[in-house]
């Protein structure tokens, strides 16, 4: 029981990375009706920007702050050249360029910092705190705090500011907007500022966990990619409770079920993108779609 | 992307010049270079297939190396466990990855072309770690080793009339593939020519439209499935024959994405794009690696990055550049500038002969 409890714990922490991963993919989704196959890798650069400042004796609570400022400026960069010259284009185009843009990533990261992989400092110790008999560490509770709290600005951000409403207005409806004045190509480069702000947390919440090198997030982004499709790929919410879901499946069948081990997590991840898919297209908090012909 | 091109009569003299360059190709470059080319072509039909899936039915997958791998896999198990001739294995090989393929296909109907590029991508991450877990079959971490194909008697006497000197076992893994690029690069010029081509292009330019005349969706969506992956995994037995090892590394998400460069730089939906492109994503990245460092004017910290990062780089920066650039990859380009100039020089030719080439008001 005990183990159970810490299991769950140690779950809901790697959730709480998916979470932010996945909500990053679903901002974009909602903008411009797009998964961001680059989403991981903009994430494990802006790690690496972290890093260095790090590294060069920035304090860990001010490089977090610089490097998501970096992270949105960085994301409305890469909008304004890549995307916005190709925003209407047909979707098959959209997702080849969001892959040139992670293999891209992927290897000026793996040019300019090697494929050594470093240990990233965390701010909270490994050190275990016993709650109702489990056994958790503060690192897991630090990476449930950060991420709540990025999940929740993003929230007010959404729900209760001018800007999020002329943000989910752009997506929405973005005829209408432009009608009444929004600037809906700016609001778009926002939107992937945004997500790129909120992908950044998660890599560098999951650095100090699984050491950071140019491939770290190839195997998170396929733990968000299910926890979107199960959250139901549009909704914001959606995104942060499919992700708790996912890490805590993924982390009990990585401990009970001895066919999937350590190394066939993964596999987990992908048989839960896939029977939601099929199953329930829409997941669990998505409004089912009506298309007219 | 997908705008139609102005479907082309084949024009049987270049690709008879083609099929000549190819088969003469290996007595004029050694053997090691033969072995790189044979690789261009086993990428060449892998991108084929894709092709098949992506161009002509509208649906992406990013898990075609994970086809590959299973192709490879199919016949390095036969071949090593069962002892059957490797080249016997080659076609089982198709088959099976064809009918994987066909039922992967099923689920995939239900997909948007969106959700079904997310579940492939996942599917080619995990790949690796699925060949690793049966390893009393699969040779778990290790792979499996092969012995080097010999090339038979009356190929041995052929190539060695021809040249002079002894065939190798690379040379011998070339005209292999190329007799397999030659039969699948026919059949697939067949198939988008007659009603399935048709049924799956109209498919891909209007689902509903195509349905209201008659069309079987679903069926001709999994067709392309099953094709698409038997092509896979026929690249796939081949590139296990090319290389004699086989192991879970040897496919990793980057080769989907390679397979991807390859279709998208050569031209989606087009018959020649795939070989161009093969020949491009097998050939750019080394190439480059190669030139790079030999330029002057290019500062050398930036020369010595470039190299270091492999082809990631140089793959992302093509995919990105084709796509907002040239759409229609090389066979488009090709395309595009030979009508202009063709209408260019027919223009020049009415004006020398005294007459104004005709426009909408003379024709009216």
């Amino acid at each position: 029981m005990q183990e159970l409890l810490q299991q769950v714990v140690s779950g809901i922490a790697q959730g709480a990375i998916f979470a932010s991963l996945a909500l990053a993919l679903v901002l974009i989704y909602n903008a411009m009706g797009l998964v961001n196959f680059a989403q991981g890798e903009m994430a494990m650069v802006a790690t690496f920007i972290a890093f260095t400042l790090i590294s060069r004796g920035v304090d860990y609570w001010i490089a977090l702050p610089v490097t998501l400022v970096i992270a949105f400026a960085g994301g409305i960069a890469i909008q304004r050249i890549v995307i916005h010259p190709v925003e209407r284009a047909p979707l098959l185009t959209l997702v080849i360029i969001t892959l040139g843009l992670a293999t891209l990533l992927n290897g000026l990261a793996g040019a300019l910092f090697g494929y050594v992989p470093r240990s990233f400092p965390s701010p909270f110790s490994v050190q275990t705190v016993d709650i109702l008999g489990a056994f958790v560490s503060y690192r897991d509770l630090g990476v449930i705090a950060v991420s709540g709290a990025v999940l929740l600005a993003i929230y007010l951000l959404l729900q209760r500011t001018t800007v999020g409403l002329t943000l989910r207005a752009a997506a929405h409806h973005p005829e209408a907007s432009r009608l009444l004045g929004v600037h809906v190509s700016w609001m778009l480069a926002l939107g992937w500022g945004l997500a790129s702000a909120v992908g950044a947390v998660s890599g560098i919440m999951v650095a100090p966990i699984i050491l950071l090198e140019p491939n770290m997030m190839q195997t998170i982004i396929i733990y968000a990619f299910a926890a979107a499709v199960l959250g139901g790929i549009e909704s914001p919410l959606g995104a942060v409770i499919g992700g708790l879901i996912v890490g805590v499946t993924v982390n009990l069948a990585g401990a009970y079920l001895p066919f999937v081990g350590g190394d066939l997590q993964l596999a987990v991840a992908l048989a839960i993108i896939i029977g939601v898919l099929v199953l329930k297209p829409n997941g669990l908090f998505g409004r089912p779609t009506v298309r007219r012909v | 992307m997908l705008q139609r091109l102005r479907t082309t009569p084949p024009r049987y003299g270049l690709v008879a010049v083609a099929v000549l360059f190819f088969i003469g190709l290996p007595t004029v470059i050694d053997s090691f270079q033969a072995g790189e080319w044979a690789q261009a072509l086993i990428l060449a039909i892998a991108i084929m297939g894709l092709n098949i899936l992506v161009g002509y039915s509208g649906q992406l997958s990013l898990g075609h190396g994970a086809f590959m791998a299973l192709g490879a896999y199919t016949s390095a198990i036969l071949a090593h466990r069962y002892k059957m001739d490797y080249l016997v294995t080659i076609p089982i090989a198709g088959l099976l990855t064809g009918v994987v393929g066909f039922l992967f296909g099923v689920p995939a109907l239900r997909l948007s072309a969106l959700y079904l590029a997310l579940a492939t991508f996942a599917l080619a991450v995990v790949a690796p770690s699925l060949i690793k877990r049966p390893a009393e079959l699969t040779g778990g971490v290790q792979g499996i080793s092969l012995p080097p194909p010999i090339p038979p008697q009356f190929a041995k006497d052929a190539f060695t009339g021809l040249t002079g000197v002894p065939m190798t076992s690379d040379q011998w893994v070339y005209y292999v593939t190329l007799a397999f690029a030659l039969l699948l690069f026919w059949l697939a010029w067949n198939l988008v020519r007659h009603r399935s081509g048709r049924a799956m292009r109209a498919i891909r330019d209007g689902e509903v439209a195509a349905a209201a005349s008659g069309v079987n969706i679903a069926g001709y969506k999994t067709l392309a499935f099953g094709i698409s992956a038997l092509y896979a995994g026929i690249a796939g037995s081949l590139f296990g024959l090319g290389t004699s090892f086989v192991s879970p590394d040897t496919f990793p998400v980057s080769l989907s994405i390679q397979l991807l460069v390859g279709a998208v730089i050569g031209g989606l939906a087009s018959i020649p794009g795939p070989l161009i492109g093969g020949i491009f994503a097998y050939f750019l990245p080394i190439e480059s690696n190669q030139w790079v460092p030999t330029q002057t004017w290019i500062p050398s910290q930036i020369a010595s990055t470039v190299v270091k990062a492999g082809p990631a780089v140089s793959y992302g920066a093509v995919l990105i550049l084709i796509m907002i650039f040239a759409p229609n990859g090389i066979v488009g380009l090709i395309t595009t500038g030979y009508t202009r100039l063709r209408r260019r020089l027919r223009g020049a030719a009415d004006r020398e002969a005294g007459q104004m080439p005709p426009d909408a008001q003379t024709i009216s």
